[in-house]
């Protein structure tokens, strides 16, 4: 039996060590909290205020989102759904690709799976990482991804940073409290935001949260699920072995 | 007996096939914890087959929806995601218990005459499983189902001669596109699950036809009592289907584990461009196969050199297709008297080392990108992969053996 187990767990090693050893080098760390509905919340006014503009989410749909973050349906209706869409209905947008790709070079990508491609840490540090670039056609670029073609929506939130920000250093986000210690990431601002720092970050952090649901809305279900399953084979297991025990006694 | 069953026995032996598969199936009772695989095997197989029936009622396999009835199964079917992650999650963890029966038969000798049909019919199971996963991960119509089809199906090409017109018939069309993915969802929930349920049938029963092997490789049919049963046998129900509800409760807890709780284990079990959509126009930075491809994937790109006026393409292609065809010939290739690891000499167990220790290498370096290092380290890989099966004759044979017990040896 322990042999067993032994093999089993050398058969994970090799592919969680290494696992774990990926991701970029030059990010701030996100820990996303979907148990935390306020956030999601806030996260989801944000994302159809300022991303569905452009941006689809086209494989979820309205009604999902409300039972999951826990909106009453009239709400959501009324105060998060800007086309003439119905509940029911999957989160495309209004903006036709082809005028989208020849206003950006590109037509926005759909967010839905986003948080799944590029992961938490990135989302969190390319939405905070626009800073004041005249060469570019929108006078904007990000420090995370060069050259990319959208602008800066938040900037009146949010603010300009004069030079291209850094991250990596500390995790700006205390997981135990979830609050914000703290921004280096841009020292030198070109725009003020109406908000500060701290509270821009929380509200990217809010974004990110939202986005790492969006990509997978099971997430909420299945690790609590997964703990009644791993129970009953715990059971299970305890039933097997005694009765492997019984019946293998008088094996010599 | 109950008059049902006595019914039935006169008009269909199942009474006789009961008995001859299980209740008087004398196996070993040596097994050790390697005899599990296999029927950890038929278990995943099992999985597969059950949440693939179920997926398949909410898929679609056209190049438009693929992705988004994939994206529908994960959000608007009532456990949808379940019935996903089990079937991803089964397909790589089909290829680890079956990586591990394999081993298993090396170690103690299982491929040995008169088991060479067993080997035989499992490493068609191996062929078989292996087109199955491809097709199936070309399914879900992500960025990597696409580009890894694109390179898997470009080997195809390097085939001098014929290759062009073969990879477009596989293909169906130019590029890889809604006909060959319909083509392939056909493949994967039709032509391929039926042939290997077939070889898996022929599989078991070419097993009970000869008896299983254990640990000491010693033939149990030599040492008979009274009734003609083998002394060191015990049959195989109730004993051995007990026996394996313990490590089958404790594959359920990993397998639940990777499920629940990390159902793409890292990007390795499912990797994070195939939640893009397919894109031809779009190549992505780094195409990796999934894990359990690597290491031939890496034979393949070991091959830099141009050789006979043919491309080093083509070689790659040939040295994959080798590494693998030469698998079916293993049970001549072993000429040692005994069949375990455990009265063979040294120089099979540091060959057999050396062996797994290489195409653990292998897999690593075939999910990397190639660098003049890696691709030295591959070849090297490479090499040891095929010298411990081409020196096998000769260090099976010349190696001095230790005298092999009457009975099997208990702990």
């Amino acid at each position: 039996m322990k042999q067993f187990l032994t093999v089993l767990l050398a058969m994970c090693i090799p592919v969680v060590a290494s696992a774990a050893g990926g991701g970029g080098g030059n990010l701030d760390s996100m820990e996303p909290d979907l148990g935390d509905k306020a956030s999601l919340q806030r996260g989801a006014q944000i994302f159809t205020n300022y991303c569905m503009g452009c941006h689809s989410a086209q494989y979820q749909r309205y009604k999902r989102s409300a039972k999951d973050l826990g909106i009453p349906k009239e709400l959501y209706e009324q105060n998060l759904i800007f086309t003439d869409a119905r509940i029911g209905e999957l989160m495309h947008n209004a903006m036709p690709d082809e005028q989208a790709a020849s206003w950006f070079g590109n037509a926005p990508p759909d967010l839905t799976l986003t948080a799944r491609v590029n992961g938490p840490d990135w989302l969190y540090s390319y939405l905070r990482a626009f800073y004041k670039d005249e060469s570019r056609p929108l006078g904007v670029n990000n420090s995370v991804f060069e050259n990319v073609g959208m602008p800066h929506v938040m900037v009146n939130q949010g603010g300009l940073c004069a030079e291209p920000p850094h991250f990596g250093q500390d995790p700006k986000v205390d997981p135990s409290t979830g609050e914000v210690v703290g921004d280096e990431a841009c020292e030198e601002w070109a725009i003020e935001g109406s908000m500060d720092p701290e509270e821009f970050d929380r509200a990217m952090y809010d974004l990110t949260n939202f986005l790492v649901y969006l990509g997978e809305p099971a997430l909420m279900d299945r690790k609590r699920i997964g703990v009644y399953v791993l129970i009953f084979i715990g059971v299970f297991f305890i039933f097997a072995y005694l009765l492997n025990r019984e019946y293998w006694k008088d094996i010599h | 007996m109950s008059k049902l069953l006595k019914w039935v026995d006169d008009r269909l032996p199942v009474v006789d096939a009961f008995e001859r598969h299980m209740s008087k199936y004398y196996a070993p009772k040596n097994f050790n914890i390697w005899y599990v695989f296999g029927v950890l095997s038929m278990l995943v197989l099992v999985n597969q087959l059950l949440t693939g029936i179920w997926l398949t009622m909410m898929y679609t396999p056209t190049a438009e929806d693929a992705f988004a009835s994939v994206e529908y199964i994960m959000r608007d079917v009532n456990y949808g995601w379940l019935l996903r992650y089990m079937h991803s999650t089964g397909a790589s963890m089909f290829f680890i218990v079956v990586y591990l029966h394999m081993f298993r038969g090396l170690m103690y000798g299982s491929y040995q005459k008169p088991r060479e049909l067993i080997w035989i019919f499992g490493m068609a199971i191996y062929l078989i499983l292996m087109a199955e996963a491809f097709m199936g991960y070309v399914l879900p119509w992500g960025q990597m189902s696409y580009w890894g089809a694109q390179v898997i199906i470009n080997l195809f090409s390097a085939i001098p001669g014929i290759g062009e017109d073969l990879a477009l018939w596989i293909r169906g069309d130019y590029l890889i596109s809604g006909a060959t993915l319909h083509r392939f969802f056909a493949l994967h929930v039709v032509a391929m699950p039926m042939v290997l349920i077939g070889l898996v049938i022929l599989h078991i029963l070419a097993l009970h036809e000869v008896g299983s092997n254990n640990p000491d490789g010693i033939d149990i049919k030599k040492n008979k009592d009274a009734n003609g049963i083998p002394k060191d046998g015990i049959p195989f129900h109730p004993y051995y289907t007990v026996h394996d509800l313990v490590p089958i409760a404790v594959f359920f807890a990993v397998f639940a584990i990777v499920v629940f709780y990390f159902p793409e284990m890292g990007g390795y079990f499912i990797e994070k461009p195939n939640f893009q959509h397919a894109d031809p126009l779009q190549t992505p930075d780094h195409i990796a196969p999934v894990w359990y491809f690597t290491p031939f994937y890496a034979m393949l790109r070991a091959i830099t050199f141009n050789l006979f006026g043919l491309s080093s393409q083509f070689w790659g292609v040939v040295v994959m297709g080798a590494a693998i065809a030469i698998l079916f010939i293993l049970p001549w290739l072993d000429r040692s008297p005994v069949r375990s690891m455990r009265y063979k000499g040294w120089f099979s167990r540091c060959a057999l080392a050396l062996f797994a220790a290489s195409f653990v290498m292998l897999g690593y370096l075939g999910a990397e990108p190639a660098t003049p290092i890696k691709t030295m380290l591959a070849q090297i890989g490479t090499a040891i992969y095929f010298g411990f099966f081409i020196l096998m004759p000769f260090y099976t044979r010349i190696e001095s053996t230790k005298p092999v017990p009457e009975r099997v040896t208990t702990k």
